[in-house]
């Protein structure tokens, strides 16, 4: 437990460090450090997260997120899928700078999880355009763009039990 | 009130989360032919997985019933154009199916047993390329188009026949070069997702991915009338499916990737009954 509380503490502090130097500037998907745990300290696009264009994306595009995990708030949703952990309270479980880490790349915290990683660019075996079965062509895009990834990990702050 | 009460059925299971598994349903095709859809796993599985089970097991009440009967499976229209098929003189050499091999029933048994070794050609045949062979070599007729309308008709004629009989490929001998790339390909985790077919159909089968269940991802129901797409559809394009569904490039059905694919898949089905052409969604 001190540990996750001494990386959020530290989270706090980068942000604000770099809010007030105003170095608003974006992590490119090749430049995002994980520490030793696979958490990632500083936001991704120099801003803030909107949380409620998060709980879109938990649904939505490329995130998608419940086609694997449940999420009881979005019950209404339908169909969530039974792949990952439960996401009830996950902001209790987790730091933000750890879910900033699951969500930008899973891979580094949980070693050969199936989650896909949502900003990464590189490294695939045969990378296809989207959802077309051809072959991609030039750089991929990362599914999800550092501000959706603030947005979801916002969101996923909100998903709290006590 | 069918209909209201199915429902409130299903909300049930949703409600207590107990959706993990196949059902225990049994299937028997026209009150008559007996079809294993759960038996122990094969022996190259061991330490994988004890049980295997047909994607029959994991569809809806609804789904399994349409193909318990063949006058409410739509693919036996496919098998009715495979008869027309199977009699018709075709090619250069006024040859049929039919001249050579006699009735369709006389090739119970055979898609059982594929993809199979070819020791003349010296490669791993698919049906649907021996189907294409003795078109191409035997009739002087054109090939059929790979996974595409007659090719899948002729083969759903062909595992209608066999249906019952359990799925029995050999990995062995000169077909296990092939069957290890296709086991490679199997565990290879494809696209910008990054999964692998035992990602969901072996790590996974029983769970829900949004609104699938998974199943194994086993083959002896091919090939399968998909409600989705209201048509038959050959095994080689499921795969293409799955693969594109990864955001990857995918291989297209006929391929040789796809054809190891094939034997390392069916050879994971050995003791389930052939199916096709079964149902699914
Ligand atoms: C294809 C499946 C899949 C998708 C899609 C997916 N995840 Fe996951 N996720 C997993 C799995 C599996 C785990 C468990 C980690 C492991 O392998 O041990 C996990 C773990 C997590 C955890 C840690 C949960 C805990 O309680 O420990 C969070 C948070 C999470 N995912 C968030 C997300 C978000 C947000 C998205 C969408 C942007 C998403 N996931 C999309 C499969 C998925
Ligand atoms: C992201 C998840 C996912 C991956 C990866 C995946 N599949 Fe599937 N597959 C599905 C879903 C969902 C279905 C439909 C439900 C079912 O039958 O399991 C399906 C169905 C199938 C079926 C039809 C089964 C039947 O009874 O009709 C086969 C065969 C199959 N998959 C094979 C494969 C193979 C081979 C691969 C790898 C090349 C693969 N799948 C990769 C999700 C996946």
């Amino acid at each position: 437990m001190g540990g996750f509380m001494t990386r959020f503490a530290f989270g706090i502090v980068a942000s604000v460090v770099c809010a007030t130097a105003g170095l608003a500037a974006e992590v490119e998907p090749s430049d995002v450090q994980f520490d030793e745990y696979g958490a990632v300290d500083v936001s991704l696009s120099g801003a803030p997260g909107d949380a409620e264009n998060g709980k879109l994306l938990m649904n939505k595009g490329s995130g998608n997120c419940i086609a694997c995990h449940e999420i009881t708030e979005l019950e209404e949703l339908g169909f969530h899928g039974e792949i990952g952990p439960m996401l009830d309270g996950v902001a209790d479980r987790w730091t933000q700078a750890d879910l900033r880490g699951i969500v930008a790349n899973a891979k580094v915290m949980f070693d050969g999880t199936m989650m896909p990683s949502f900003y990464k660019t590189t490294g695939f075996i045969r990378p296809g355009d989207a959802y077309t079965g051809r072959a991609a062509e030039g750089d991929l895009d990362p599914l999800l763009t550092a501000q959706e990834v603030e947005d979801v990990v916002a969101y996923l702050m909100t998903l709290k039990e006590s | 009130m069918k209909y209201l009460s199915t429902t409130a059925c299903v909300l049930a299971v949703l409600a207590t989360g107990a959706w993990a598994d196949p059902d225990d349903d049994e299937l028997v095709i026209n009150g008559d032919i007996e079809i294993v859809t759960q038996t122990a796993a094969p022996a190259h599985l061991e330490g994988v997985m004890d049980t295997i089970y047909s994607g029959w097991r994991f569809r809806s009440d609804e789904t399994q019933s349409v193909q318990a009967d063949d006058f409410d499976n739509p693919g036996m229209l496919g098998v009715e154009v495979g008869i027309d098929l199977w009699n018709a003189v075709e090619g250069t050499e006024g040859e049929s199916c039919a001249s050579c091999h006699g009735s369709p029933e006389e090739m119970a048994g055979v898609s059982a047993t594929y993809p199979k070794w070819n020791e003349e050609a010296g490669e791993v045949r698919t049906l649907t390329m021996q189907v294409n062979d003795c078109r191409e070599n035997r009739m002087g007729a054109e090939p059929y188009a790979y996974d595409k309308g007659d090719a899948v008709n002729m083969t759903a004629l062909l595992t209608s026949v066999s249906r019952g009989m359990p799925m029995d490929v050999a990995i062995d001998g000169p077909a296990q070069s092939t069957w290890e790339a296709g086991k490679e390909l199997y565990y290879t985790r494809f696209g910008q997702l990054e999964l692998s077919c035992a990602n969901c159909h072996e790590d996974n089968y029983g769970s829900m991915i949004r609104a699938d269940h998974l199943s194994q991802g086993q083959i002896n129901g091919f090939p399968t009338y998909r409600l989705k797409n209201t048509k038959l559809n050959g095994v080689q394009s499921r795969f293409k499916g799955c693969i594109r569904d990864t955001r990857a490039a995918t291989f297209n059905p006929g391929s040789p990737e796809l054809i190891a694919l094939e034997l390392y898949v069916a050879s994971r089905g050995n003791g389930l009954s052939v199916e096709g052409p079964s149902v699914r969604n």
